[in-house]
């Protein structure tokens, strides 16, 4: 039996050897994936920057036809009153026409307030407000037009602007994230 | 190649040679014992002045690690304490900034000067990629150090570059907070960058030192981009190369001085002296000179095509621009190496450098700038991007590999030492 270690089996042509190979191989790819697992989740946001991920933002001081932008997870957020005509105007557009068809009920949960990430969906620039052609927003870098629901209408973005989560603490506290 | 036998007369130096031959290997790399074509014409200056421009951004970077902090409270101020306060901190800064510039000029023209006298093709296919590899490395070593100072350009710079891999389907988004290390642009991201930049120069150094082993089993290719057939082709390395070499680095030097001394702000952009804010965009967003013509490429694709949005069109082509250099050795049939012999290849290669041009130019514009205006529609700056971008890739995919295997090439001259073609060049005795 001594010399079997060795020899071919009769079956399957695989040997001792061979399970040892296959064995010790997967176990020096499974030590190599879990060293490289933690390289790589280093890279990810941190408990601090994840600690960070909520906002509190008072709004009893913004007017009706007003904006104020708050940072969010560095992100600017655009905190806007919109007056009755805009609500009236983004209610009116026809929602099956649009690149990433949204109703305006969808995105506000009072609709006086209109809360959504300044982040142009294109590649990351801060749109201007109260510009282009639909009143709402326009980003300089590449030219997208957004409405007055935020909802993208003309130019390169891909989406509207992104609504975060946010929930109304009292009638002028607001808490994003 | 062969080289003559090295044997040192002073006795210190044989013995460190004995035990570590590293005297031979500097008198068979750089000395008389590399036999280099006797032909070279100043584009073969290119390389030895790519290494030196390596060289001065690895001194000048170290020194100013020194005074840099790579937080976002700090990073912009400690740039400025270094132009203001730090010893020679302005100069350290100055010509490490138009170093970057320098370095991109100078690895262009080599690599232009390969893509002329076809300097890519059999035997240096190796030493070609691995110029391709040292290329790409040094975008992403320039990219990360121009978002070091944390100006306005630095900070929306990365944003829009790092959010090109949000176009990756399914997995994009999860990639870009990986390379943030958060969920904009921001402190992280600021100190991995750093951590990178610093690296990187030193990956070059490595993949340089291979790319120059690869350059030593054919040797130098040569303006008629014929084999060296015999002794007589060929001159010792030093002098004859080193002195040449030394006196291109001299021009090379006062090139680079005037824009230290006095335009050393010419190649950047003056929003980078405002300090980053998240909230305001500056109009008009551009990357360094020397990514110009990727970005006018990238900016080509506005038509989704099903689910291959474009943005991830945008991304690929931009990508593939360079990646196609690694098989232009295969893409290329022809025989003949030098541009010379191939008249139509030499007036595609003159195409291709002013497509270049006008793609980088294309770049450093906006893409609704209105070119030509015919009435009813306009022919803007994107249009003329689409054509350039169109024109590369039918450059390097289809009008290459069939011209090169179709084109009837002018006759190549006997040897090196006898360029003169001649119907009796036979007849003619070697000098």
């Amino acid at each position: 039996m001594a010399s079997s270690d060795h020899t071919m089996d009769e079956q399957d042509g695989a040997t001792r050897r061979d399970f040892l190979y296959v064995a010790s191989a997967g176990m020096g790819a499974v030590a190599v994936g879990a060293a490289v697992w933690p390289l790589v989740q280093q890279m990810n946001p941190s408990a601090d920057v994840l600690a960070l991920s909520t906002t509190e933002v008072d709004i009893s001081s913004i007017q009706v036809g007003q904006s104020v932008t708050v940072l969010w997870r560095g992100k600017p957020v655009f905190i806007r009153r919109r007056t009755g005509k805009e609500i009236e105007e983004a209610r009116q557009v026809d929602v099956s026409a649009l690149r990433d068809p949204q109703t305006d009920a969808e995105r506000v949960q009072t609709p006086e307030w209109l809360i959504m990430v300044g982040v142009c969906t294109h590649l990351g620039c801060v749109p201007l407000g109260q510009a282009g052609d639909f009143d709402g927003w326009f980003c300089p870098c590449h030219g997208s037009h957004y409405d007055t629901s935020g909802r993208i209408r003309k130019g390169p973005a891909p989406k509207n602007l992104l609504v975060p989560q946010y929930v109304f603490k009292t009638d002028t506290k607001i808490l994003i994230g | 190649m062969a080289t003559s036998t090295f044997e040192p007369k002073n006795r210190l130096v044989r013995w460190v040679d004995q035990q570590l031959p590293i005297f031979s290997l500097l008198h068979g790399s750089l000395g008389p014992g590399y036999p280099a074509p006797k032909n070279l014409n100043y584009f073969w200056n290119f390389g030895s002045l790519a290494g030196l421009c390596l060289v001065v951004q690895l001194v000048t970077g170290i020194v100013l690690a020194m005074h840099y902090q790579p937080s976002t409270a700090e990073a912009f101020g400690s740039t400025e304490h270094i132009m203001r306060d730090v010893n020679y901190g302005w100069l350290m800064r100055y010509v490490h900034a138009n170093g970057g510039s320098m370095f991109f000029i100078v690895v262009f023209i080599h690599i232009f000067r390969g893509l002329y006298y076809g300097s890519y093709k059999a035997p240096r296919e190796m030493l070609w990629m691995l110029g391709v590899v040292i290329l790409l490395l040094m975008m992403a070593t320039a990219f990360m150090g121009y978002v070091l100072p944390w100006g306005q350009m630095s900070f929306w710079g990365a944003t829009v570059i790092t959010n090109l891999f949000s176009a990756i389907p399914l997995v994009g988004e999860d990639i870009v907070t990986l390379l943030w290390g958060g969920f904009a642009v921001d402190n992280p991201t600021l100190n991995r960058f750093f951590s990178l930049h610093y690296l990187l120069p030193f990956v070059i150094v490595g993949v340089v030192i291979l790319h120059v082993w690869a350059l030593h089993i054919p040797g130098s290719n040569n303006p008629l981009g014929i084999d060296v057939k015999s002794p007589q082709d060929t001159v010792p390395f030093h002098p004859y190369y080193t002195a040449k070499d030394l006196f291109g680095i001299g021009v090379f030097i006062l090139i680079f001085a005037f824009f230290v001394f006095y335009a050393p702000n010419m190649l950047g952009h003056p929003d980078n002296y405002i300090p980053a804010n998240p909230l305001v965009t500056p109009p008009h967003i551009v990357p360094e000179w020397y990514f110009l013509p990727f970005y006018a490429i990238l900016r080509a694709f506005v038509t989704d095509i099903g689910p291959i949005t474009a943005k991830l069109q945008g991304v690929i082509a931009m990508f593939a621009s360079i990646l196609v250099l690694f098989i232009l050795p295969w893409l290329d049939g022809s025989k003949v190496r030098a541009a010379t012999f191939r008249p139509v290849y030499r007036f595609l290669f003159v195409i291709l450098v002013v497509d270049c041009f006008v793609l980088g130019w294309v770049g450093a514009n906006t893409p609704d700038r209105v070119l030509i205006d015919l009435g009813d529609s306009t022919f803007d700056m994107l249009h003329l991007g689409q054509i350039g971008t169109a024109w590369y890739f039918l450059h390097f995919l289809v009008l290459v590999p069939v011209i090169s295997r179709r084109e009837k090439t002018k006759p190549l001259p006997e040897s090196i030492a006898n360029p003169v073609i001649r119907p009796d060049a036979h007849a003619v005795p070697a000098e």
